[in-house]
Formats: C-alpha cells, structure tokens, sequence
C-alpha cells in the first residue's frame, strides 16, 4: 500500500490519488510489481477459466497493466477500465496488448450482455466504499457497477476481486450488493491466520452454481471466512438488537406490556398463557 | 480503442435504452499488428453484432471486403477469419470521439482510449 499508516482510499479520490507520481511507483517499483502480479495470478487461477483457450476478460480498475500483463502471457484477451487517466498513461508508455477505457466503475460497466468470459479486479474495489462527491451513495453505486457487471458476464462465468477490506461492515456492504445483484458465492481468504500474507478475494459467480475454492494456507479450512461471510447477515440480524429480544418471542411480548403499563395503557395482565402460541385449528 | 471493443461497448447514459452502436467519428486510424488466433477469432463470432462491425470498419474505410451477412461455415474458412481479426484486433482509433446514437452524448477518444465518464447528471 502506499502509505504504511493511511488507506490511500482515505486520502483522495482514486482519479485524484493515481497522479502521475503514483501512477510512476507502478511502472518503476519492483516489490508492488511483484505483488501486483502475484494478485493477478491467483484471482486468475480463481476464475478457473477453461485450459488451454484464450478468454476475453475484463480488468476492472486495471492501472498501469500489471494485471493485464499477466493475462496477456497467458494468452487471453483483455479490456481493462480505470478511473485514473495518469495510470492509464503509464499503461500506455508500457505498451500493454488489452484495450484501456477510461471509465467510474460506480457508474456501471457500459458493455453488451454476456460479452465477458470473466473479470478480474485487483485492489480497486474497496475504492467505492467511499462516498467522494456529495452525490455518491456507496451502496448505490455498489449495485450499479455489480448489477451491470452481472449482465455484461457470459452464463457460467466468474469475477474475482482482490480488495483490502476496512473492516466487516465494508465486506459485508460489497457482498451484500453483489448478491443483491444477482452473483452467488463468496469470500476466498488465503493465508487467513498471517497479518501481512492474508489477501481476501471475493469470488463471485454469474448464474450457474460453482463451489467456493479453498484459500490458501488454510489448514482449517472447513472454518474459513468464506462461511463466515454467507452466515453474517444472519448473525447481524440479533447483533443490531443491541440488548433487545427477540421479536414476537414471550420476552419481547412482556417488555412491550411492560412499556405500555408505564405509559398508563390498559393492558391485560400477565398470565400463563401470556406469549403462548395457540393450538392447531383446522 | 479496437473495433472488438467497440462492437461491445454500450452508452451507458442515464436514460438511455439501447445506446448501440456507437457511432465513431475517427480522426486519426492505426493499423497494429497482433497475432492471429484462430480460435479466439472463431469463439467471439457468435457474440459479435455482425451488422455493427461491418458498418464501424465501413466508417474507418477499413472494410477488407467483409460480407453484409455472415458467412455460413466461418470455421474452416481461413481467409475469412483473417479479415475478421484484421478488422477487430489490428484497426485501432486513435483519436476521435463516439456518440450515443440515442442521446448524442459524444466521447472523445484520445490516444486510443475512450473516456466514458459520466456528468453527474447522467449517471
């Protein structure tokens, strides 16, 4: 990352923080090539695309086209979209083989239906968290970009983004968006138990029922955050209750007498058959 | 920006329906050289819209003689899939602009790529 204290996400907006500087650390400095590049080659093995053909794919937030470097060796075809014109410069100057468009994935994806075998995004996606002009909805441009991605994937297709999620609310956000969309699957956490290997990718299925792939270096792996992630919106639904019962239950029932008795309604008062649930009729 | 691409791309306008195809006002056209592949070639036909790559390579003057309809067995002809990759793969725009055929809303290309960022009345 950029700066070791501060998420660049908090610093600027992407077209703002990708200035020429930026954007020249992503042709000149070896390690984030590296790891650049590492990303790409496991969110590519995750797309698990058929052997041996060449693909048309999608890069969404592609930069300087490390990513699609990577693509372009393993012999499929690319076109990358980014917000930041500096780093699509950059891409430029290194004569990438796919085709660049400059373009806000929160505003959708303007492609056909089913155009794309897959997609692929590296660390671009935790940018739309962020609301950067007044008229920015997170949520809203979550489901626009995911919902046209999901129209412009083939049947049976794949996306994987690698992101650097904040914190659950954010993950929870982006994959609650994603299934609100259409997309079914889930979250792929390799390395989960080391701090600096750990890389989350979300893996998103277009139609067509795929397993979840394991993470890496999970020995555990029946625990992954992968199953973590489905349940989440369960768990939450009693998290937000913050103290309260559970609805329609008999301690919710007394509580509610309870509040009415206080504020001088008449209630009925409280028996056995209180909070009971009444026998079968026919 | 290839004519691959643009036989994909869409306005994404607020508003607009369709939005497709683009139509390209081209100022500057390069013709690249890529390898051809066969196979990929063969495997992007069926999703192409026929009508509009014809009529985009028309506009570039970059036509190869392609036929106005598609031709039956494409496979096995070789000279045909060699005029196709030619026309997606290897004609680039280099600067012009696209415009919405809907709304008229234009986007300008500069050095080959597209700038399709929205107003924020448009999105």
């Amino acid at each position: 990352m950029a700066s070791s204290c501060r998420r660049p996400e908090h610093t600027a907006p992407p077209e703002v923080f990708y200035n020429e500087d930026e954007a020249k650390k992503y042709s000149q400095n070896s390690r984030m090539i590296e790891i650049q590049t590492q990303m790409s080659e496991r969110a590519v093995e995750l797309l698990s695309l058929p052997e041996g053909q060449a693909c048309f794919l999608l890069d969404v937030g592609c930069g300087s086209g490390l990513s699609g470097d990577y693509l372009t060796e393993e012999g499929h075809y690319w076109v990358g979209v980014d917000i930041s014109s500096a780093m699509l410069d950059v891409a430029l100057d290194r004569e990438v083989e796919g085709d660049l468009l400059l373009g806000d994935m929160g505003q959708g994806m303007p492609f056909r239906p089913g155009t794309f075998d897959g997609c692929i995004s590296i660390s671009a996606l935790q940018w739309l968290c962020n609301a950067d002009k007044r008229s920015h909805s997170p949520p809203k441009r979550l489901y626009t970009f995911f919902s046209t991605l999901y129209s412009s994937l083939a049947r049976g297709s794949r996306a994987v983004f690698q992101l650097y999620p904040e914190n659950s609310e954010q993950l929870e956000l982006i994959t609650s968006q994603a299934m609100r969309a259409g997309f079914s699957g889930g979250m792929v956490v390799d390395y989960p138990n080391s701090t600096k290997a750990k890389k989350f990718f979300l893996c998103l299925f277009a139609g067509g029922t795929g397993v979840l792939p394991k993470g890496l270096g999970s020995e555990t792996s029946d625990r992954t955050v992968a199953n973590q992630v489905q349940y989440s919106g369960q768990r939450c639904r009693f998290n937000n209750m913050k103290g309260k019962s559970v609805k329609k239950g008999r301690d919710w029932i007394m509580e509610k007498k309870d509040r009415r008795r206080r504020q001088g309604k008449n209630v009925r008062p409280d028996t056995k058959y209180t909070g009971r649930q009444r026998r079968p009729h026919f | 920006m290839k004519l691959l691409t643009h036989n994909m791309l869409t306005s994404h306008v607020k508003g607009v329906t369709k939005g497709y195809p683009l139509l390209i006002k081209a100022t500057e056209v390069k013709v690249n050289e890529v390898d051809f592949n066969p196979k990929f070639v063969c495997r992007m036909i069926p999703k192409l819209e026929w009508s509009a790559l014809v009529q985009a390579a028309d506009q570039l003057g970059h036509r190869e003689d392609l036929p106005g309809e598609l031709v039956p067995d494409y496979e096995k002809n070789e000279d045909f899939l060699r005029k196709v990759h030619r026309v997606l793969l290897e004609v680039e725009v280099i600067e012009g602009c696209l415009q919405c055929p809907e709304s008229g809303r234009e986007f300008p290309i500069s050095r080959g790529i597209p700038n399709m960022l929205l107003n924020e009345d448009e999105a």
